[in-house]
């Protein structure tokens, strides 16, 4: 069977039937920009409350994709299905009433530089033609919610990169909308913002039960909130699950390599002197989470197969309350026997064991 | 300076601001509208058409490569159909604004390419229809440049308006040639320089004012 059949296949088994809980379906998406292919069949689905991180490499596909959500970006081939309705063949007059359940955060913030705060939050209400006092209102409202009431009636160059967000975040939930989707909404903003931008939207998810579709290149942002994350590549969603089962068990080397920044990873020093034949040492990668990484794993693996091991390198880290851990660790290299125990030990335990290699010398 | 030139001085102060005020609005009223299709019909724009785009801009571009004393001659029978005669102030109106409407939108044109592209986006992610883009977004955002646009097109037009002398319309560049000139009354030509320098200068104070009131984005 080609890749190509394959792909096809994963498609289609991807394809659920629409439940009332799903906000957004895609099936099939494709979208090319003369040779290239944004978009190369993408299904994907975002329940009813949760957050869905989508995240991928620059030009993979990320931005053609969320713009297809709302009919910015048309789709050559496929289906768009916004709260169970087809949308991908509406005209733009069509179309406004549904942007309008749809709220959007962009990485630019993108605020009217001519307008007041309260009446950049205000706009989306004015586009639907909401009396003055009624659009006031909301927008004090939501600048509480976001914490900017002191600033309602300053103009937004007189913001911080942070504020400007936070405007930006107000402005989306202007409409009430049934879905928010984040376009590298942390981008342009240093770590902590971030993070403050990223506890602000996760509450508003909780709070407020919304929908939130973002994109991003960054796996932090995917682990601070995201319930699941769905991979795209060249495309095509690669890889999609909770995010603590994908951060701890990547099935794509794309994947691998997005989580690389976050996750431990064996010190380059070490790295570079693996060799595949014989040595002193045997470097081992364990991989644990959920219910395996609670256990006392190493203690086990010293009373039941006796014999040295020492840690190398490694961490367990919390992802959605599940931890996630990855251990380096280095065996004696001289007693096959000894090694192949450890490992039937740790396999018996769901750790997900690897060689990596051996080194001549303790390192 | 004799009282009957005085007086004739401030006639011509008042035909020169007839006629710069009169066309410069004729060119807002015009030429804003004429630069937003300018924007919205091209390539990528709210309202994308090629062909109309080109048109326009070819037009724009005829009117805008005729020299204006050329203009002034050229267009004595429109003058003639919209006023009712060829020669004097409300004649030279005629032209004025036929010169100053193409180059003032192709002025507004600038100022309404340089809004971010972002924010069409966002407007329209909102909902918002092209009349919403350009009410709400596309004139507002636009506005400094778009009123710093029209001070250059109001001070180019008393400029301009010197040369209407050429049909009998009177004003300061006139009465330069005229009476400072052609009768070696220096006197006047003195005051009509100190006069247009304190009319330029005060139109450019008031628009410099305004554009800075207005700029929010700094």
């Amino acid at each position: 069977m080609n890749q190509h059949v394959t792909a096809e296949l994963a498609d289609q088994v991807r394809i659920q039937p629409t439940g009332p809980d799903d906000v957004v379906r895609l099936v099939g998406l494709k979208r090319r920009f003369g040779a290239t292919a944004a978009l190369d069949g993408v299904s994907l689905t975002v329940r009813k409350g949760e957050i869905l991180g989508l995240i991928g490499r620059s030009g993979a596909g990320k931005s053609t994709l969320i713009r297809c959500l709302n009919g910015l970006e048309r789709s050559d081939s496929g289906e768009v299905f916004i709260e169970g309705r087809e949308i991908s063949r509406l005209n733009e007059r069509e179309l406004r009433p549904l942007r309008r359940r749809i709220g959007m955060v962009f990485q630019h913030f993108n605020l009217l530089s001519a307008k007041t705060v309260e009446d950049n939050v205000a706009l989306p209400l004015k586009i639907e033609g909401r009396p003055r006092a009624e659009r006031m209102a909301r927008a004090a409202e939501l600048l509480q919610l976001v914490g900017l009431s002191e600033k309602a009636k300053a103009y937004p160059a007189s913001l911080s990169g942070g504020q400007k967000q936070r405007v930006g975040i107000a402005r989306a939930l202007a409409a009430s909308p049934a879905l928010l989707l984040s376009d590298e909404a942390t981008s342009a903003l240093d770590p902590e913002t971030t993070r403050s931008i990223l506890a602000l939207l996760k509450d508003i998810n909780s709070r407020l039960g919304l929908t939130i579709l973002l994109i991003t290149h960054e796996m932090e942002v995917i682990r601070s909130i995201a319930d699941r994350v769905a991979v795209i590549d060249a495309g095509r969603i690669v890889e999609e699950g909770a995010v603590w089962q994908v951060f701890s068990n990547p099935k794509s080397t794309i994947t691998s390599s997005l989580l690389g920044g976050i996750r431990p990873q064996l010190p380059p020093e070490i790295a570079s002197q693996l060799a595949a034949g014989a040595g002193s040492e045997t470097i081992l990668r364990i991989d644990v989470a959920g219910e395996a990484a609670r256990r006392p794993l190493l203690s086990e693996l010293g009373a039941s197969v006796p014999g040295p091991f020492r840690l190398v390198h490694g961490g367990i880290d919390h992802v959605q309350q599940q931890p996630v851990g990855t251990l380096f660790v280095a065996l004696p290299g001289s007693d096959a026997a000894h090694l192949a125990a450890a490992i039937a030990f740790l396999k018996d335990r769901d750790a997900r064991v690897e060689v990596l290699g051996h080194v001549a010398d303790p390192v | 300076m004799s009282p009957i030139l005085f007086e004739l001085l401030l006639r011509s102060i008042w035909e020169t601001i007839l006629m710069t005020g009169a066309s410069g609005l004729v060119s807002l009223v015009f030429g804003l509208p004429l630069g937003l299709a300018l924007v919205a019909t091209d390539r990528g724009g709210i309202a994308e058409n090629l062909w109309v785009n080109r048109i326009l801009g070819a037009i724009i571009n005829g009117f805008r490569s005729v020299p204006f004393i050329i203009l002034l001659v050229a267009l004595i029978p429109v003058t003639r159909l919209i006023v009712g005669t060829s020669i004097g102030t409300w004649a030279a109106i005629v032209p004025l604004s036929i010169a100053a409407t193409p180059y003032y939108a192709r002025i507004a044109e600038v100022s309404l390419r340089e809004v971010d592209l972002g924010l069409i986006e966002a407007a329209r992610a909102m909902g918002g229809n092209r009349w919403t883009i350009i009410r709400e977004v596309l004139v507002p955002e636009a506005l400094p440049g778009i009123v710093a646009g029209f001070t250059v097109t109001l001070v180019t037009l008393v400029g301009a308006s010197a040369m209407a002398g050429a049909i009998g319309a009177g004003g300061l560049g006139d009465l330069a040639i005229r009476y400072g000139y052609q009768r070696f009354e220096t006197s006047v030509m003195v005051a009509v320089v100190v006069v247009l320098i304190v009319l330029v200068c005060g139109i450019q104070w008031i628009g410099d004012r305004l554009v800075a009131r207005l700029d929010h984005r700094a």
